[in-house]
């Protein structure tokens, strides 16, 4: 049941000096399914692979958009992020009608930090289960940042997080010096290769993989289905395909 | 219970604040005395106040609630400044969308703060000039009086602005204007300063006189 005596609790301290509910739910993001984000100097866009319950069932959706110049891609608990997302909108829309301006990115995810801290620190309560990236836009510039439950936020080129975002992260690394000066068509290709890096024998479908986009006079908006579909041709020539077809029909020969 | 107490009238007040845009800023100007009712009670206040490297704040009226505003709005910069490093401070036009938002909650709770706030900012190589008024109501315009100025020297510098109108035309300008005031307010003294906001920053000049003639006064019906 208990790993060590000191993980029933989040504020007690290990001999080791760490906090174990507080890892565990790190560990939450590592189980949930693939979010990557990247950013050029004009725009942002974040690349999930989704997940269904049950093969009845639909996907379930893991990038949303919080105002007109930030979106957020999640992994981990959904119905955390939730709670973050209402948050966050709220925050967005009360300081549009404060200044009259959109919200500096920042600003908005250093209190995501503040809030996610709050709750690594109090009794009774216990951290969030879910990791964002965040992508937007305002006065100073494109930007991604990941945040994660301990209350830490970090700013990136390009990251990937929950399962096997190892894989897709090794692929930024090779090329994110390149991002920069990329347009979007560009920048979406590298984020659908990624993307495939980390999905191993999933093929990647217009259903079962999402692309949001912010970016300098692009309003936050999904890349429509039609648009991802000739895309993913891109990503995943027809021969590779129906190698893996195959590969797939071996496994599946149980009927 | 006691009754909830309002402010029903203000009481130290600040006369006119007049600012108008000129090719490279703005001049905003101001005297420097605190009336009690007609008695001249305070005669060494600053009525404008640099809030960030790129914007200035003046207010007319009830002299408390200014200072009440300028405390809230430097709280608001410091909230917004420190920890993280090249974030763009508030910009002149959200200062005044705060300032009207404070002041539009006020009204709204029958206890307005009495004043008519003027924004003068640069930044970003644009000049900003925008007004808040007691209810919280907000505008933007090339020249801006507020007080008794809106009716003695607002029609002197819409007269008076140009385009390209220069930082020596616009510094005549605001004095002549001033010296109307001067002339024609009684909630005025002969003390001013005048605040230049620019590409350079802002400065707020030391206390100056005008030069008066009152020796046609005489000749001018209802005086002494």
């Amino acid at each position: 049941m208990f790993r060590t005596q000191y993980d029933s609790d989040v504020t007690t301290f290990s001999p080791q000096g760490r906090l174990h509910q507080i890892e565990y739910a790190m560990e939450a993001v590592k189980q949930g399914s693939t979010a990557i984000g990247l950013k050029s100097e004009t725009h942002a866009i974040v690349v999930t692979l989704l997940r269904s319950s049950s093969d009845l069932s639909s996907y379930q959706q893991k990038i949303f958009k919080v105002d007109e110049n930030i979106g957020i891609a999640i992994a981990g608990l959904t119905a955390d992020a939730r709670v973050l997302l209402k948050y966050m909108q709220n925050e967005t829309l009360n300081h549009k009608y404060v200044f009259e301006s959109p919200m500096s990115v920042e600003k908005l995810v250093s209190q995501i930090a503040d809030k996610s801290q709050i709750h690594t620190q109090r009794y009774g309560k216990r951290p969030y289960g879910v990791g964002l990236l965040v992508i937007g836009h305002d006065k100073s510039g494109v930007h991604l940042f990941e945040t994660s439950p301990s209350g830490n936020y970090f700013n990136y080129y390009a990251q990937a997080i929950g399962s096997r975002a190892q894989s897709a992260k090794t692929y930024l690394e090779k090329n994110f010096e390149n991002f920069k000066k990329l347009s979007l068509d560009d920048l979406i290709f590298h984020g659908l290769t990624a993307i495939k890096e980390s999905s191993s024998k999933e093929v990647l479908t217009k259903d079962n993989c999402s692309v949001g986009i912010v970016g300098v006079d692009t309003p936050f908006k999904f890349l429509e289905k039609d648009k991802l579909e000739k895309f993913l041709e891109r990503v995943q020539p027809q021969d590779d395909l129906d190698d893996m077809d195959l590969n797939n029909d071996n496994q599946m020969n149980i009927d | 219970m006691d009754p909830t107490k309002k402010t029903l009238q203000p009481y130290v007040t600040g006369s006119s604040v007049l600012a108008i845009k000129y090719n490279e800023g703005i001049i905003v100007a101001a005297d420097t005395l605190g009336s009690y009712g007609s008695l001249a009670r305070f005669t060494d206040l600053q009525r404008m106040s640099k809030v960030t490297n790129h914007t200035l704040i003046g207010g007319s009226g009830d002299i408390s609630d200014l200072q009440q505003i300028q405390k809230t709005v430097e709280s608001l910069i410091l909230e917004n400044t420190g920890f993280k490093k090249d974030e763009e401070p508030l910009t002149p036009k959200e200062i005044q969308q705060y300032i009207s938002r404070v002041m539009y909650n006020r009204r709204s709770r029958f206890d307005p703060l009495w004043n008519h706030i003027i924004v003068a900012g640069y930044q970003n190589n644009e000049s900003f000039l925008g007004a808040v008024d007691i209810f919280g109501t907000f505008y933007e315009d090339n020249t801006i009086a507020s007080g008794f100025g809106a009716y003695f020297a607002q029609p002197l510098l819409r007269k008076g602005y140009k385009e390209d109108l220069t930082k020596d035309e616009a510094i005549d300008l605001i004095k002549t204007c001033l010296k109307v005031l001067f002339y024609r307010d009684a909630r005025t003294i002969n003390k001013f300063q005048i605040a230049e906001v620019s590409e350079g920053g802002i400065t707020i000049s030391d206390p100056f006189e005008l030069e008066t003639h009152w020796e046609i006064a005489d000749w001018q019906e209802g005086h002494l």
